[in-house]
């Protein structure tokens, strides 16, 4: 089956700034990609590269089939986009909103638009201005605009920066609903709470795609060492002995206990060396690697 | 028809109606705008307040005054007894210009070569020139009337009259009413300065918004982008003229002579201009601001040297070479034209095509950069 995406040696330059350096990769239907990396990595200018809002420096990618930059038309017909920022009109109430862009996709069917709001759970509020709503209910409104002509495939802009939790939540419970579905959906993201919920999750940093795989795959050939979770005190203390450790990766505060990532060293070891120093050990647990220990050790 | 294009123009309409302050705003400025110039930009003076130092205090002196006091261009507000009142009076703009009759006024007259003093407050130079050339006119008139009493009074039967006569006639706007010259100006601006604001700022603020890059993901075309934005701002802008018109008609009794149809169709060439250059500006400015005030600095120089206030003849040559860049210019001459003398399409040929060729061109490229940008 040919992939929903195809990446290949994509490049975009700003000048001598190099915002997206030679990545591949593919996404396959119904998946749920997470593009993880932190602001100004590359993630936003990949997207706009896909759906020929920017063109490469070099490489080519296909959408659905058609080549992004040759073929942008063919492939804004067919895909949704979800921007960063919740492209509404604030002037215009929800209702008005989505009509307008029904519209413009040509969809001019009443009850295909109703059905939409429906989707999005915000039926009875059709005529609620979008300058009062909240965040939450602004991002369900834009996400119905990337819906509205039913696309096959959606791309997500740091879909839920700003929006409480319990609205995120909710959020990704749909989106598992579209992609049961059958839509494809590629969303970005800097939250690792949220890439944990993706089929499989690419890290992006300073331009280059450095690991794309699902997240227990990445945490077990990432993360190779023992994951410790230290609580010990004084904690501050205990941070400078275990970093100056061999045999340690990394270490890291976690609210009430040291995170400490080792290759061959043992709770014994981490014990010992610790009582030495005069710091009280309460107690040494093994731990669960996660995206954000993946994520650090492959920005080192 | 195309979906995409009705779509466009009913959100852009109900953003203009839900907006109620703005809405307001374009129907009610124009009217402001037309009251105000039409009753304050004025150049015809009447009742100069005038001081007079009568030292002869005779039946001559008291005829002349009589003579001003019959114009009614001056309005005798002051007698004085010394000319340091004068002074007085014109340095704290009380009095905008004074006459002194010399004590032996009477006598000189006789002898056939009185003089009198005129003072002139030239700190405004428009109601100064009127005034001076109705001065001459008073004293000229006086002069020819008192030699014709001189000559009755000793038999002769001879009227004096100066060798040459000018009859004036001012054709088109005899009463020169300067609201008659100012609304046509006003109709211009407006359309200008609307059209290019309102369209300027509210692509900024689509810009501002993201839904720009929204709709550029949509499989919309960026002429019925564009279109579509800017069909509501030509049929509000085409109210406006209407709206000008009447209330300068019925208020003003500003004379309708050419064709209404011509006059309409040439204004929205006209205001296709003011909507190219607006979505010139909103591809230079980031900013609603900043696209309010690249439309006001085409604004100003347009108000100026296109002969809304001032008469580009008066011009020193490289301004008036300057004009020909205004495309302000050429509608002001059309709709002039068309309004105050009735003339048809034939008389104004060269201003409609050269507006005509800037309303194209000013569009062609605002539209050009625009697709630019979006890509």
């Amino acid at each position: 089956m040919t992939p929903i995406i195809s990446v290949q040696n994509l490049t975009r330059k700003f000048g001598d700034f190099v915002a997206v350096d030679h990545i591949n990769f593919e996404v396959h239907k119904g998946e749920i990609v997470g593009y993880l990396g932190p602001n100004g990595s590359g993630k936003t200018t990949t997207i706009r590269m896909l759906l020929g809002l920017l063109k490469p420096s070099d490489g080519k990618a296909t959408v659905l089939g058609y080549d992004v930059f040759k073929q942008s038309e063919d492939i804004r017909a067919r895909v949704g986009y979800m921007s960063q920022k919740f492209a509404i009109y604030d002037d215009l109430t929800t209702l008005e909103n989505l009509t307008f862009y029904g519209g413009v996709y040509g969809i001019n069917d009443k009850a295909r638009i109703a059905h939409t709001l429906e989707l999005v759970g915000l039926k009875g509020h059709e005529s609620t201005l979008t300058r009062d709503m909240s965040t939450g209910w602004r991002q369900r409104l834009s996400l119905g605009i990337a819906l509205v002509h039913k696309p096959k495939l959606l791309f997500l802009d740091e879909p839920t920066s700003g929006v409480d939790p319990t609205a995120r939540r909710a959020f990704w419970d749909l989106i598992y609903e579209l992609a049961e579905g059958g839509v494809t959906i590629l969303v970005t993201t800097h939250y690792m709470d949220e890439a944990e919920y993706c089929e499989r999750v690419g890290v992006m940093r300073e331009g280059k795609l450095l690991a794309m795989d699902t997240p227990t795959n990445l945490k077990r050939t990432v993360i190779t060492g023992d994951v410790w979770e230290v609580f010990a005190h004084p904690l501050e203390r205990g941070l400078e002995i275990l970093s100056a450790m061999p045999g340690v990766e990394r270490v890291g505060l976690a609210g009430d206990h040291l995170r400490v990532i080792s290759q061959r060293v043992g709770k014994e070891a981490l014990q010992n060396l610790l009582s030495r120093k005069k710091i009280r050990v309460e107690k040494i647990e093994r731990g669960e690697p996660t995206l954000e220990d993946v994520f650090l050790a492959l920005a080192r | 028809m195309n979906s995409r294009l009705i779509s466009m123009i009913r959100k852009e309409f109900i953003q203009i109606f839900r907006d109620v302050r703005t809405l307001a705003m374009i129907l009610v400025i124009p009217i402001m705008q037309l009251f105000l110039l039409g009753y304050s930009a004025t150049n015809d003076v009447r009742n100069i307040p005038l001081a007079v130092l009568d030292q002869s205090r005779s039946a001559e002196s008291r005829a002349l005054l009589d003579a001003y006091r019959a114009a009614d261009y001056f309005r005798i507000a002051y007698s004085v007894d010394s000319e340091a009142e004068i002074e007085t009076l014109i340095a704290s703009g009380d009095a905008r210009a004074a006459v002194i009759i010399p004590p032996d006024y009477a006598q000189r007259l006789n002898d056939g070569n009185a003089q009198v003093a005129f003072i002139l407050d030239g700190s405004d130079p428009t109601s100064a020139s009127t005034a001076l050339s109705a001065a001459l006119l008073i004293s000229q008139a006086h002069s020819t009337e008192i030699l014709t009493q001189r000559f009755s009074r000793s038999g002769s039967t001879l009227r004096v009259q100066p060798p040459v006569q000018v009859r004036t006639t001012v054709w088109y706007n005899p009463d020169m009413i300067s609201a008659h010259f100012m609304i046509p100006g006003v109709i211009g601006m407006i359309l200008y300065a609307i059209a290019a604001i309102l369209t300027a700022t509210s692509v900024v603020r689509e810009r501002e918004r993201g839904t720009i890059e929204q709709l550029i993901v949509t499989p919309i075309r960026s002429w019925e982008l564009i279109v579509g934005k800017l069909m509501p701002y030509v049929i509000l802008g085409f109210f406006n003229t209407i709206e000008v018109l009447a209330v300068g008609h019925w208020w003003f009794g500003m004379p309708i002579r050419g064709d209404l149809g011509l006059i309409l169709i040439l204004s929205i060439v006209f205001l296709i201009t003011g909507l190219g250059i607006g979505l010139f500006a909103s591809t230079i400015a980031n900013t609603q601001q900043e696209a309010m005030l690249a439309v006001w600095m085409t604004l100003l120089p347009s108000i100026f040297l296109s002969g809304f206030f001032f008469p580009l003849e008066a011009m020193p040559a490289f301004l008036r070479w300057l004009s020909y860049l205004m495309p302000l210019r050429y509608y002001l001459v059309i709709i002039r034209s068309l309004l105050l003398k009735g003339v048809g399409l034939d008389m104004i040929q060269f201003d409609v095509l050269a507006m005509t060729l800037f309303a194209v061109s000013i569009m062609t490229a605002a539209a050009l950069r625009f697709r630019k940008r979006l890509d």
